[in-house]
Formats: structure tokens, C-alpha cells, sequence
């Protein structure tokens, strides 16, 4: 499919026996460029990168290196200019909008830098509000949020609303709003950028735990150096291109 | 979800919800109060009979008609009966504005055979019909100035001089809230018995007729008929229907009761204006919310329903307020403007009016903040936190 071969050995189960392993997240030559006014600005240049199933990989790089767009696209929340993106063997660059909104639904699972909660829904809420989108009922919605906030250490602040959890508690619930649907991948943009050393471990801890228990693949950009030691991988994106060192296994 | 989320959003900015709500009361309340001043002009005319005619003096109201024109009229075919009436004008008590009521000498032995909507008491009517001086006064007017049967009015006559006398002998009642009863009715015989012994030129003339006509269907070919009668005669006649007649007269004042409408309209577009720009404002303080909604999965429909939905909730809140508080605003307007207009109601169609504005407010002011927010990028929207 790629010319890019996966270059670390997946986690344990997540492969397929003996032949190789389809990437959970095929790109190959992607481009993507913003204009301002008549001129054109390049933000990613030709990127081919594989991740495979149940992979926890780390995006890094400088600032406006384009870790940002990279992780949009392969969320779907915006559209490449050329390349091919495959997520779990969907080419999601030629869906339609509605299309791609019932695909990430069901596929894609966010965390943000700064929680993105809903203030006027309780965490309880804030974590259901996905599975709205599902055919679940009532009783077993309540019973998968209910589970989700027992996960991230919450039950006890299910009623709580966003401005009356730390941010600490914030960024869990969205985590759990993030797994909550079951998702094909969990993409996290800096999710220990606004949090303290503390909270921030907890974070990182909880997405180690839905990349080795549950078997998430998880995507997350980075500039934290601890974070980057939770992730079984590391890509290193410099003026919107892969560079050398990428895929190379952390210890 | 949905209605909670819409719902919740309304009271985050507390005070920002509170001043567009509290204008939307002002405004709807507004719009409903003059709406009903429009009504209330037009009230005279609403109530009038298809069954009547009145005949006058073509040249002016102002002009008499000779009374033995009565006999001429009730032999055209197809009217019923005709009774006579003379705006009398006397003055109670003083010339304020607060005691003036209206007095018509009238046909005593059928006027109220004409007027079904007043409703008299058989003992009441006979006796006043037995009493050359006596006088019926209407519910509203007995109740303002504590008339009461047996009750002598005086009033000091402007266009017919003298000092005039009448007992109250009935008092009657309002069919429905659309009948007025704030005015007097006494013996055509006495005024124009008196006439004759101080003026006899202006004795037997009548201010002008009410004919009743069977077939309301007929009432323009009678009205010709009538007229043509008294064609090149000494006073030539005007026909028309009670409605027409008191359009008429409701047409004088037509300039502003048309600027009354415009005003009531003009409070609508103000509000529009502030309920519209309360929500754009909204909208783009919740543009990562909304993006956020998106990235999740949820359609623009959903989105744009959010804020269109809290437009259209705050509109529907304030308008019902309004609504509301126009029956005991109106209630007080009616005790302080009584006089002027004997007929203070808020109509359904009013109701109805107040309750399509404020939802066409919601619906307009909502619908571009709605259009932008299903549209939003979610890659830009999301960048309003950050
Ligand atoms: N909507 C946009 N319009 C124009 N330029 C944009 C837009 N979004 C991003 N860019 C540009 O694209 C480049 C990459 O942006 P991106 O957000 O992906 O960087 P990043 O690596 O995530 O940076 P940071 O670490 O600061 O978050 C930047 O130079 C940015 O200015
Ligand atoms: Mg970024």
C-alpha cells in the first residue's frame, strides 16, 4: 500500500499473524498548504507515514512545524491539498462532510489542550455526549459513562460542572469523552500543555493505560520531553516535513 | 440534550439574557398596547350592526334632516323601521373632558328594538318609555358618575339652550365587551316638544335615521333607493351602512391611528436589532464549543439549532411575558383613558400578533448567527480558545 515500511514491531495481539500488519494510519505524500492572500504558505510537504495498530506515537517538533494540521488531517477535521490518508482502510480524504462527520463520530475519539467541555453540561453529560450520536439506549448509555468515569477516577464528580473541576479533572473527563464511543484511534494535541507536572502524569498515565489495556491506537502531539516517554514511538516533523529520527523506538 | 443545552445557554450570561429579555417584554408589550389603541379606535365600527343604515344630510352631519322624511324612508322597500336621532350635547356639570358623555335624543318606542346589543330590564323599559323626561343610561357611564334609577341628570344644553332635566329611569347593559354603553339616550318627543315652544324653525328635524333593513345582503340598493328619494329635495340625503358611517368618522383621526400602526411596528424592528445583535454576539464566543460539537460528529443542523434554538427560546420567553403583561397594563390604560376610548380591550388578534412577532424576532435574529455557527470550520473554530 506504502512504500514506508513499519519499522517497529507492534504491541503484543494487535497484529495480524504471520503476513504483515495493515497500519492502523496509512499516509502517503500528503500536502497541505494555507494561503494567505495571493501567496501560498506550505504547512506539511509530501508526508508518508505508517502507524500501526495499537501504537502510541509522539508528534514532535518547533512551533508552526505543522504537528497541528498533520494530526487534523488524520482526524478528519480538515482536508488535505494532495496525498492519500487511510484510516483502518478508509481513504477519508474523499468523503463528503457529512460523510466524514459520521466517520469521526464513530472513529475518532479528541482530546484537546484545553479540554474543549461543554460548560453547561456536567461531566456526566459532557462524557454522554458522543454516544448521542449512537443508537444506544438511555440505561446503557449511563451505564458505558458511568464505567468511562470510574476509569479515569471520577465518579464521585459526575455531577460536577467544568469550572468546578481543576484541570486536571477536566482533561480526564474529556478523556473519557474521548474513549467513550469505542473509537478506531484517540488523537490528543498537547493534552499536558496547560496542566501541572501532577496532573499532567495523570493524564499521560491514563492514555498509556487505553494504548497497552484497551488496545488504542493513540496519536498525540507533543513538546513536553516526559510525555514524549510515555509513547512507543516518536516522529519529529521539522518546516512541514518528517525528519530523521522518526519512528525510532523510546525507552 | 438538546433543549438542556439550549436551555442551559440562555441563563450563562445571566445579565446580557435578563436586559434582552426584559426588552423583549417592553417591546412586545409595547406593540400590543398600541396595537390595542388602534383596536380601540376602530371599536365603534366594529360593533356596528349589518342591519343598519343611517340616513344624514348629505351636505354634513352637521345639517338636519325634516322629520316627516321618516314616513317617506320606512315606505321604501325592504327597510324594517326607522328611528330618529339628535346628538344633543348638553353639558354635565362642567365642560372637563372627564364629564363629557355623548346624549342622543332617539325614537323612544323602538330604539331599543334597533339595538340588540343593549340590553334593558321589561320594567325598566316601560317606565322610561312612560316618562316623557326619562332617560336610559348605559352600564359604563351609570358606573363612572353613580347613576342610579330614579336619578335626575341636569345638563345645561349647548346646541339646544336651556336647562334640561331627565330622570333615570334604566340602566342598560353591554351585550359583550365590544358594545359601548358610555353614552345616554332620552325622548326625541321631549326635545323636539320643547323646540317647538322656544324655536319653533328648528323643531321637527332629526339629526339623522337609523333604518333597519331585513336583508343585509340589500343594504347597498336600499341605501341608493333612499337617496334618490330626496334627490333635488330641500335636503338630499347620505346613506350608508352604520360601519361605513362610523369609519367615517374613525377616517379623521386616520393619520394617527396610521402613525400609532407605524410606531407599534417600528418597536418590532428595534428589538430585532437588539435581539440580533445579543445573539451574534453569543454565537461568536461559542464558536469552539461549536466546533468542538462538530468534531465530535455533530451535524451543522445540530449546531445552528443551538443558537437558532436559544434566539427563538428567548424571544418566545420575553414575547409570552409580554403577553402577559399587556392584560393588567391595558386594564390600567383603560381606567385613565376611559373616557377617550369606551372600548379598551386587547384582542385575540392582537394576542396573536404579539406572539408572531416575537417568534418571527427569534426566527430572523437567530438565523444568520445560526447560518455561521452550522458553517464554522471546525480546524477555525476551534482556534477561538487558543
Ligand atoms: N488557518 C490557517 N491559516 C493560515 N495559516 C495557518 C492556518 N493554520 C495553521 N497555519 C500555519 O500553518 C503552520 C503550521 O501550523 P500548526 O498549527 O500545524 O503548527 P504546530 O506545529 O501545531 O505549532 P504549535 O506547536 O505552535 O502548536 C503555521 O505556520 C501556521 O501559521
Ligand atoms: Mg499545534
Amino acid at each position: 500500500m506504502t512504500a514506508s515500511p513499519t519499522r517497529a514491531p507492534p504491541p503484543e495481539g494487535a497484529g495480524e499473524a504471520g503476513g504483515a500488519i495493515r497500519p492502523i494510519v496509512a499516509i502517503a505524500h500528503l500536502s497541505k498548504s494555507y494561503r494567505r492572500g495571493d501567496q501560498v504558505v506550505p504547512v506539511l510537504r509530501d508526508i508518508t507515514l505508517d502507524i500501526p495498530p495499537g501504537d502510541f506515537i509522539a508528534l514532535m517538533g518547533p512551533s508552526g512545524s505543522g504537528k497541528s494540521t498533520l494530526l487534523n488531517l488524520i482526524a478528519g477535521i480538515d482536508k488535505p491539498d494532495a496525498g492519500e490518508l487511510r484510516v483502518d482502510g478508509e481513504d477519508i480524504t474523499r468523503l463528503a462532510e457529512a460523510e466524514l462527520a459520521d466517520w469521526r463520530a464513530a472513529h475518532v475519539g479528541f482530546v484537546f489542550q484545553f479540554y474543549n467541555l461543554m460548560p453547561v453540561l456536567d461531566a456526566f453529560e459532557n462524557v454522554e455526549l458522543p454516544l448521542l450520536l449512537t443508537s444506544l439506549g438511555k440505561r446503557d448509555r449511563r451505564e458505558r459513562v458511568e464505567t468511562a468515569l470510574a476509569l479515569v477516577g471520577l465518579s464521585d464528580r459526575m455531577d460536577h460542572y467544568p469550572n468546578e473541576l481543576s484541570g486536571g479533572q477536566q482533561q480526564r473527563v474529556a478523556i473519557a469523552r474521548a474513549f467513550i464511543t469505542d473509537p478506531t484511534i484517540i488523537v490528543a494535541d498537547e493534552p499536558t500543555g496547560d496542566l501541572d507536572r501532577k496532573s499532567a502524569e495523570d493524564i499521560l498515565g491514563l492514555l498509556r493505560r487505553l494504548n497497552s489495556e484497551m488496545g488504542k491506537t493513540v496519536i498525540m502531539v507533543t513538546h513536553d520531553r516526559h510525555a514524549v516517554e510515555s509513547a512507543r514511538h516518536v516522529t519529529h516533523l521539522e518546516k512541514g516535513e518528517l525528519v530523521a529520527g522518526d519512528g525510532e523506538k523510546v525507552t | 440534550m438538546y433543549f438542556k443545552l439550549v436551555f442551559k445557554n440562555i441563563f450563562r450570561h445571566r445579565l446580557r439574557s435578563l436586559l434582552t429579555i426584559v426588552g423583549l417584554v417592553v417591546a412586545i408589550l409595547a406593540f400590543g398596547l398600541l396595537q390595542t389603541v388602534v383596536h380601540a379606535w376602530y371599536a365603534g365600527a366594529d360593533m356596528a350592526s349589518t342591519t343598519r343604515l343611517i340616513t344624514r344630510n348629505a351636505t354634513s352631519l352637521v345639517f338636519p334632516i325634516p322629520i316627516y322624511y321618516r314616513e317617506r324612508i320606512k315606505a321604501v322597500d325592504g327597510v324594517k323601521a326607522v328611528a330618529v336621532s339628535n346628538w344633543f350635547g348638553g353639558i354635565y356639570k362642567d365642560q372637563s373632558f372627564g364629564n363629557f358623555f355623548p346624549q342622543f335624543a332617539v325614537d323612544h318606542d323602538i330604539w331599543f328594538d334597533l339595538y340588540p346589543e343593549f340590553r334593558t330590564r321589561p320594567d325598566e323599559l316601560l317606565a322610561w318609555k312612560k316618562d316623557r323626561s326619562g332617560a336610559m343610561v348605559g352600564r359604563q357611564l351609570a358606573d363612572q358618575h353613580g347613576f342610579k334609577v330614579g336619578d335626575v341628570i341636569a345638563l345645561k344644553g349647548a346646541i339646544f339652550p336651556g336647562t334640561w332635566e331627565f330622570t333615570v329611569r334604566g340602566i342598560f347593559e353591554p351585550r359583550d365587551d365590544t358594545t359601548i354603553t358610555r353614552q345616554m339616550y332620552f325622548h326625541w318627543d321631549y326635545l323636539n316638544e320643547r323646540m317647538k315652544q322656544l324655536f319653533p324653525k328648528r323643531a321637527e328635524y332629526a339629526g339623522l335615521f337609523i333604518v333597519q333593513i331585513a336583508d343585509p345582503g340589500r343594504a347597498a340598493e336600499i341605501s341608493r333607493t333612499i337617496d334618490r328619494e330626496f334627490k333635488n329635495s330641500l335636503a338630499e340625503t347620505l346613506t350608508e351602512t352604520e360601519k361605513a358611517f362610523q369609519l367615517g368618522f374613525v377616517a379623521q383621526t386616520e393619520t394617527i391611528v396610521m402613525a400609532v400602526r407605524i410606531v407599534s411596528f417600528v418597536v418590532i424592528v428595534i428589538i430585532f436589532a437588539v435581539v440580533a445583535n445579543t445573539m451574534a454576539m453569543t454565537a461568536r464566543e461559542r464558536m469552539a464549543e461549536y466546533a468542538t460539537l462538530k468534531a465530535l460528529g455533530f451535524g451543522p443542523g445540530f449546531v445552528a439549532g443551538l443558537i437558532g434554538g436559544e434566539s427563538v427560546m428567548i424571544t418566545v420567553l420575553g414575547g409570552l411575558l409580554g403577553i402577559l403583561a399587556t392584560f393588567p397594563v391595558a386594564a390600567v390604560f383603560k381606567s385613565l383613558l376611559g373616557s377617550m376610548f369606551p372600548v379598551f380591550q386587547v384582542a385575540p388578534g392582537t394576542v396573536a400578533m404579539q406572539a408572531a412577532a416575537a417568534v418571527g424576532v427569534g426566527v430572523l435574529a437567530g438565523l444568520a448567527p445560526a447560518i455561521r455557527a452550522g458553517r464554522v470550520k471546525i480546524v477555525d473554530g476551534l482556534r477561538y480558545i487558543g
